[in-house]
């Protein structure tokens, strides 16, 4: 029987049912898109009909109109890395190397609050920095804020919530890293006169970085596209461009804008990533 | 079901086994014949080929040329399941998700012995353990591992049970203890055991024939005896306890000896023990064989003159001397301490001599430093 | 015995002793804060499934177990948490096998366009999930099916896969591949050795897979919203009733899923650590 499946077919085998999946799931619906992007509406013809006519300046003008609404996406996307960056850093290495037999059951407390549907989190922080909540109130209380400013409907919380939502994603690969750290490399700094800071800066940051690398582009690239946050937390002020494709989409139907919006996005992230990751050095990202 | 037969047993013959991977030559034109019932040793050091012939004789490895038999089956292509072959593996790899007793049990599961109870018992009395047979490997020690991955491969009686450096990872004591006990076991249960090694004192402690190998192929193959006694290369020589050396040329013959010329000192050794093939050759001798005596005491057998005491290590048993001679090379002595202080002081000036019966040959182009080297890399074998 | 009793041995005076208390535990101090942070809107979501509120959930009106005896009560919760756990289950199984089977091809088998099928699978977790949704939903009115219940399904099992293989290659990589051939060598063949050695080990991996593939596709919106037409899940019901006033049932489900969750893996932690406990 062995002989029959043949070690060097099997591999193939095992691969076609998954990737003819992705191929047509994934790959083909992204060539579609970018098939879309170019269209035109048909003169005089019903809404969503539209043919194609290789009109390269869908881009341009998706880009020019939009163009704000990019900005504020990367803006947002990138403040709510840095934050979760700077959140979650801590708390991961207290796990990885402060929780002693506590490690495992502190991981799933990072991911329990996954299990509540991201909606009702992200509603619940509403609310809590809502006027009926009890944090705008006690802070103008105390005079932090002045009393006609509200917290919600703001960039502040947009940036917030995206920040609290993508903590997991940030959290796990940053503890996977520090965790394989050999601790007796941090005491061998100490021995060769380094103190706890230096330890940090030239042995545990460094070696931790593929970790960095990797939760930084988890949190960064489905931020950049996130819209949720936005629309619950923001107003139209603070719409992302996440907030304009899914528009283009369902409220005014304009499938060309929209496919070529959603490849600038892609193409955008796509750019940023690679310049990220070369300079980052990273080569095993999966 | 496993299709093994159990009538399968015989002599294992590798015949011209080649292993290649890419341009990388692992096992070069080995020849070799086990014969059943013995404990053979294959040895070597590190990255020499003997690990790679053991996993092709378990069917781990397909050879790249060459086939293999066991008794008059041809094996070469088996797959390892086929094969009445047992392996105890050099990190044991029992199965960390189940018992003891199923990990023993595993081989005559797949063979479709049904009632394994008695059979596995048996073998947990052979290794003394039999309180830990509902017990998951990870909760034992190293050398209780040992002695579990050892009982799942004798279970299943097989024709040939291959050991791929099984002691490795114990230490000292307890692995001296497990070598006097694998070599009862094997006299006892009467299987063919290979063991594969890097540590010549195990080797000769265990084996009745040892394989030296280098570089992918054997370099001399006999009992302990015969290889100590009389190795053909200087990296048996060195390999195998310790050697001197000394370049010399034949000079002539006398009835069954040779005539040896050393740097101008005449020896004489029987013809038999020479390997050399032409009159350029090294003399060697086993420092224990060596005795020293004062200038102007009267000596026997091969006597070399001139010699003046460079180091004293006194180790116990024995002391060591390191013997500077005329010709500038430094020969070791060793001498049992039987009779209370060592005789003799850093300074001395000495002579040295020996039963020409214990003198070895090898060609005079032999490199004399082959088997010395121990490179601390290569003592964390894989 | 005379022994001459020890005069003053030295003590650290009380502030350096609070200083170096404070240098080791000061990031667990942090720490405290941090999951206290994480908790805050899971502890606001299960206070007010208690709350006795109506249609509209915004104010706390009076404590009530009425939600939780009720949790269907309000019209549509659980029909979309209905169709949230069919599609969560369908995804989990599809996308569980087809990942499993690219897991084991990249992670045994050296093979020409092994690098390019990792980044086949690479692809979709860096792709924003509005264009993952946008392109999908594209695809669909192209051929004209209607988005709906097949199509989320589809869907979740397209952006579930990646994350499979990941969570399995990474199992696979710490097997030992001695214990396969210890298998062969104690006569089982390939596929003995797969049933009975790879898969029991392998197996972790596979269930840990699996329960990440059903939470993803669960808490899914974004993708879920292009492609599910007029059926909603769970989160799209949270989501279009935000306006109107979410139910406190959607609280109480919230809150269940959480501690059903929760237990789940603490099951876990205890029946794998069973085991080690009779050392």
């Amino acid at each position: 029987m062995s002989n029959i499946l043949n070690k060097v077919k099997l591999p193939y085998l095992l691969l076609l049912p998954g990737f003819l999946f992705l191929f047509t799931f994934f790959i083909l619906p992204i060539v579609n898109l970018a098939q879309t992007s170019t269209q035109t509406p048909i003169a005089g013809g019903d809404t969503g009909q539209y043919e194609q006519t290789l009109q390269f300046s869908n881009y341009i003008t998706a880009f020019t109109e939009n163009k704000e609404q990019f900005a504020r996406s990367f803006v947002f996307a990138l403040c709510a890395t840095i934050l979760a960056l700077a959140i979650a850093y801590p708390l991961a290495y207290a796990i990885a190397f402060k929780a002693g037999k506590l490690k495992n059951f502190l991981l799933v407390l990072v991911v329990a609050p996954f299990f509540v549907s991201f909606l009702l989190r992200t509603i619940a922080w509403k609310q809590i920095l809502g006027e009926e909540g009890f944090v705008v109130p006690t802070l103008r209380n105390i005079g932090i804020i002045g009393q006609s400013t509200t917290l919600t409907s703001t960039s502040f919380a947009v940036v917030m919530g995206m920040t609290y939502n993508f903590l997991p994603f940030m959290t796990l690969p940053l503890y996977a890293s520090l965790e394989r750290i050999d601790p007796r490399t941090m005491e061998a700094s100490g021995d060769l006169y380094a103190n706890g800071i230096t330890t940090f800066r030239k042995v545990t940051l460094p070696l931790s970085m593929p970790g960095v690398v990797a939760g930084t582009l988890l949190t960064f690239i489905p931020a950049a596209g996130d819209y949720v946050n936005a629309a619950i937390l923001g107003s139209p002020n603070t719409k992302m461009i996440g907030n304009v494709i899914e528009s283009r989409y369902f409220k005014i139907v304009d499938y060309p804008t929209a496919a070529a919006l959603s490849f600038t996005l892609m193409a955008a992230i796509l750019i940023l990533v690679t310049l990220y990751i070369r300079k980052a050095g990273t080569e095993e990202l999966v | 079901m496993a299709d093994v037969s159990s009538a399968t047993h015989g002599d294992l013959r590798l015949t011209r086994i080649t292993k290649t991977y890419g341009d990388f030559t692992a096992v070069n034109d080995l020849s070799l014949t086990i014969p059943e019932g013995s404990f053979f040793a294959l040895l070597g050091p590190s990255g020499c080929g003997k690990t790679t012939t053991l996993r092709m004789i378990a069917g781990l490895e397909e050879p790249t040329v060459g086939s293999i038999h066991l008794g008059a089956t041809d094996i070469t292509t088996k797959r390892p399941y086929q094969r009445p072959i047992n392996t105890v593996f050099q990190n044991y790899a029992l199965f960390p998700h189940l018992t003891i007793f199923e990990n023993i049990a595993f081989g005559l599961r797949r063979r479709g012995i049904k009632d394994v109870t008695a059979d596995v018992n048996k073998v947990l009395d052979l290794v003394e353990l039999p309180h830990l047979a509902q017990r998951k490997p990870t909760q034992l020690s190293g050398g209780q591992q040992q002695r579990i991955a050892l009982a799942r491969a004798i279970v299943n009686r097989p024709a040939l049970l291959l050991l791929d450096e099984p002691l490795g990872a114990l230490d000292l004591k307890l692995r001296r203890q497990m070598q006097i006990e694998l070599k009862w076991i094997q006299r006892e249960v009467g299987l063919t055991f290979v063991h594969v090694t890097h540590d010549q004192e195990e080797a000769m402690t265990m084996a009745d024939t040892i394989a030296v190998m280098n570089e992918g192929e054997i370099e001399q193959m006999g009992s302990p005896a015969d290889l100590y006694d009389n190795p053909g290369t200087a990296f048996v020589a060195n390999f195998l306890g310790q050697s001197n050396l000394i370049k010399g040329r034949i000079e002539g013959t006398d009835g069954d000896n040779l005539v040896v010329d050393l740097f101008g000192q005449k020896i004489s050794m029987p013809k038999n023990r020479s390997h050399a093939v032409d009159k350029s050759m090294y003399a060697g001798i086993r420092p224990e064989k060596f005795r020293i005596s004062l200038v102007g005491t009267p000596t026997r057998g091969n006597t070399l003159t001139g010699g003046r005491i460079e180091d004293v290590s006194y180790i116990g048993v024995s002391t060591q001397y390191q013997v500077l001679m005329p010709w500038g090379q430094e020969v070791m002595v060793f001498e049992q301490n039987d009779d209370g202080v060592p005789p003799f002081d850093k300074g001395d000036e000495v002579v040295i001599s020996w039963e020409p019966n214990f003198t070895f040959a090898l060609r005079g182009d032999d490199d004399v430093e082959a088997g010395l080297e121990v490179n601390p890399e290569e003592l964390d074998e894989e | 015995m005379n022994k001459q009793k020890d005069a003053t041995i030295p003590t650290i005076p009380a502030k350096a002793r609070l200083s170096r208390w404070f240098g080791r535990n000061l990031i667990r101090i942090y720490a405290v804060f941090g999951f206290t942070y994480l908790f805050i809107p899971v502890l606001y979501t299960f206070a007010f499934s208690f709350n006795d509120s109506g249609k509209s959930n915004l104010i706390w009106k009076g404590f009530t177990l009425d939600n939780w005896k009720n949790p269907c009560g309000a019209p549509e919760v659980c029909a979309a948490l209905g169709n949230s756990i069919k599609i969560g289950l369908l995804a989990t199984v599809f996308s569980t096998i087809l990942g499993t089977m690219i897991a084991f091809a990249i992670g045994r088998y050296a093979f020409k366009g092994r690098s390019s099928s990792n980044l086949l699978i690479f692809l979709p977790m860096a792709t924003p999930e509005i264009v993952l949704g946008a392109s999908l939903l594209s695809l669909f009115l192209v051929f004209h099916i209607n988005p709906g219940f097949w199509p989320t399904v589809i869907a979740h099992v397209m952006f579930c896969i990646s994350f499979v293989v990941v969570t399995v290659k990474a199992r696979i990589a710490s097997l030992d591949p001695r214990l396969e051939q210890a298998a062969m060598d104690l006569y089982a063949n390939e596929l003995e050795t797969f049933r009975r050695v790879t898969l029991p080990l392998v197996a972790p991996g596979i269930a840990g897979a699996a329960l990440l593939a059903f939470s993803l596709s669960f808490d899914d919106f974004i993708i879920t919203n292009f492609n599910s037409g007029t059926l909603k899940t769970f989160p799209e019901f949270v989501y279009t009733s935000a306006a109107r006033g979410i139910p406190a049932q959607a609280n109480v489900i919230g809150s269940a899923m959480f501690i059903l969750a929760l237990l789940i893996v603490i099951a876990g932690q205890f029946v794998g650590r069973r085991v080690k406990v009779s050392k």
